[in-house]
């Protein structure tokens, strides 16, 4: 009796599954199999092997690995801290709140902030420099990442040291060794999963960022993500789009077995 | 445990400094009589009420409100029945299928969901607007709502649900009297959080938006792309206030919730 509720319960998901998670992904390959006018072609993989997609993926590529880089470097001292101060979990939420605020306006505050009259250059200027342009360039671009995702970066860590032992730190004191030798053997290696879990969590979003690119690094900056949506959307060349994607997906998956995460973990947009 | 020190202290507060001060400068501008972000010349609330004397701006900020409400419960409906029936599921290969299944779309980037959800739409005929937008924002808000109650449902003794039929219970009385109280905190988070994701969308309802429909994001993106205007500062005036109430909203119900079942034995 329980088992048949059970199933009938099961129905809208399973729908869900098939239409949402699975019908998408066939849908991306067979895509990604059609030229243009909609005929069976290899020609969109071809191009991906082409001189210009493979240059524009290793040149995401590095930009993703800049942007987790700085970001796992601001992250991990940030949850490190928290989890020593007195009403942590309060902590914390303060920290998780600015990922609340809709992307696109913290976004647009950089246009602002970077602006060639913005705040950041008026400083500049009293030290006695002469104001340059910051939007559409590279720093700012991987600036305006790092700030995104600083937050998802944190949160995973952070759950990791909160559940270390901390008697497994007195213990390595106590036998005599440095606080930077216990960091480096005790407390690093038993929150690496937060790590890996962090970096997953930034590196393939980073990898497909699109509106970021274009609002603070103009046309410089060229991701997997942005590919994609000049293909779908403006070029309206959904088979190479596709192709794309489908290396994108590649890609995501070669992160996850080399990051091997059971773990959830949050999402950016 | 031993205390902060002044140079970690200095670190926590310089790292808060530049989360928040992007948000503050965006308010603090809104509230400048003079068109720009830079210059501030005198306090208005102008830039308020031409918010609110925007038609159009409304409209779309009523849009969002509905789809993500919607998109939201519907989610929740199927995420909620989704997990029941996972837990009760014997066959633990078919379990872990589902469960790797309802993963992809959490992991996946929003630009390869927007993709395949626009060409999913076009194929089975849906026009792109509404109804396209709402049915993106449900499908990738269900695996959340999976993941928020999965938790509770497997933490659940199941001699309670035993007691219950031993009693005379209904296989409806054992769910809407004994299942769904349990687990009602992982529901209202699941329930929460589809509700922010789909608020804070913008890849993938930029992918399946039409011409005619929009919400927030896709309009702010848009506006943002034409360059500053102080209509948006007002705009994110207006979300940080949301935002701050959603959290303080979010948080009484759920310790209220904590507290009622703590009570319980």
């Amino acid at each position: 009796m329980q088992a048949k509720t059970a199933k009938s319960s099961l129905f809208p998901y399973l729908l869900w599954i098939a239409f949402f998670v699975i019908a998408p992904i066939a849908l991306v390959v067979y895509y990604s199999l059609l030229d243009i006018h909609g005929h069976f072609t290899f020609s969109n993989y071809q191009a991906f092997f082409s001189s210009v997609y493979l240059k524009m993926t290793l040149s995401s590529f590095w930009y993703a690995l800049l942007i987790t880089f700085f970001t796992l470097l601001i992250s991990y001292p940030t949850a490190y801290f928290l989890t020593k101060t007195k009403n942590k979990q309060l902590w914390l939420l303060l920290i998780i709140i600015p990922s609340w605020i809709n992307l696109l306006l913290k976004t647009y505050a950089f246009i602002g902030i970077f602006g060639l009259y913005g705040p950041i250059n008026a400083f500049i200027e009293i030290i006695g420099f002469d104001p340059q342009q910051m939007l559409f360039t590279d720093a700012s671009f991987i600036f305006v990442s790092v700030y995104i995702f600083i937050p998802f970066m944190i949160l995973p860590i952070f759950n990791s040291l909160d559940r270390l032992n901390p008697t497994l730190i007195d213990a390595s004191r106590d036998l005599g060794a440095s606080s930077f030798t216990t960091f480096r053997r005790v407390v690093l290696p038993l929150t690496m999963d937060g790590i890996k879990s962090g970096i997953q969590v930034v590196f393939i979003p980073a990898l497909s960022l699109f509106m970021i690119t274009r609002l603070i690094a103009g046309n410089r900056v060229i991701t997997l993500g942005t590919a994609i949506e000049q293909q779908f959307l403006v070029t309206q060349n959904w088979g190479m789009g596709s192709t794309i994607a489908v290396f994108l997906i590649l890609f995501m998956v070669i992160i996850m077995l080399i990051t091997g995460q059971k773990d959830k973990g949050g999402r950016v947009r | 445990m031993n205390k902060l020190s002044t140079s970690a202290k200095i670190y926590l507060t310089l790292v808060f400094i530049v989360l928040y001060a992007p948000i503050f400068y965006l308010i603090f501008y809104s509230f400048n009589s003079g068109g720009s972000m830079n210059n501030f010349e005198s306090f208005t609330l102008e830039h308020y009420q031409a918010v609110f004397e925007d038609s159009r701006l409304i409209v779309i900020l009523i849009n969002t409100v509905i789809v993500a409400l919607l998109s939201a419960f519907i989610s929740t409906v199927i995420g909620t029945l989704g997990a029941i029936g996972i837990v009760s599921l014997k066959d633990a290969k078919m379990r872990n299928t589902l469960l790797s299944l309802n993963n992809v779309l959490i992991v996946s980037p929003d630009v390869i969901i927007g993709a395949s959800f626009l060409i999913l739409f076009t194929m089975i005929g849906i026009k792109l607007g509404f109804v396209s937008v709402l049915l993106a924002h449900v499908a990738f808000s269900v695996p959340i709502v999976v993941l928020m109650v999965l938790p509770k449902l497997l933490e659940m003794n199941s001699s309670l649900i035993d007691a219950a039929l031993d009693l005379g219970a209904t296989k409806k009385d054992v769910m809407m009297r004994v299942i769904l109280p349990y687990i009602q905190p992982g529901i209202f988070a699941g329930f929460f959080l589809a509700l922010t994701y789909s608020l804070d969308d913008f890849a993938v309802t930029f992918f399946v938006t039409g011409n005619g429909f929009s919400t927030l994001s896709v309009e702010i993106y848009s506006m943002a792309r034409a360059g500053i205007s102080l209509t948006v500062n007002a705009i994110s005036g207006l979300v940080f206030l949301v935002t701050i109430l959603v959290v303080i909203g979010y948080y009484v119900m759920t310790s209220r919730t904590r507290k009622r079942t703590e009570g319980r034995p």
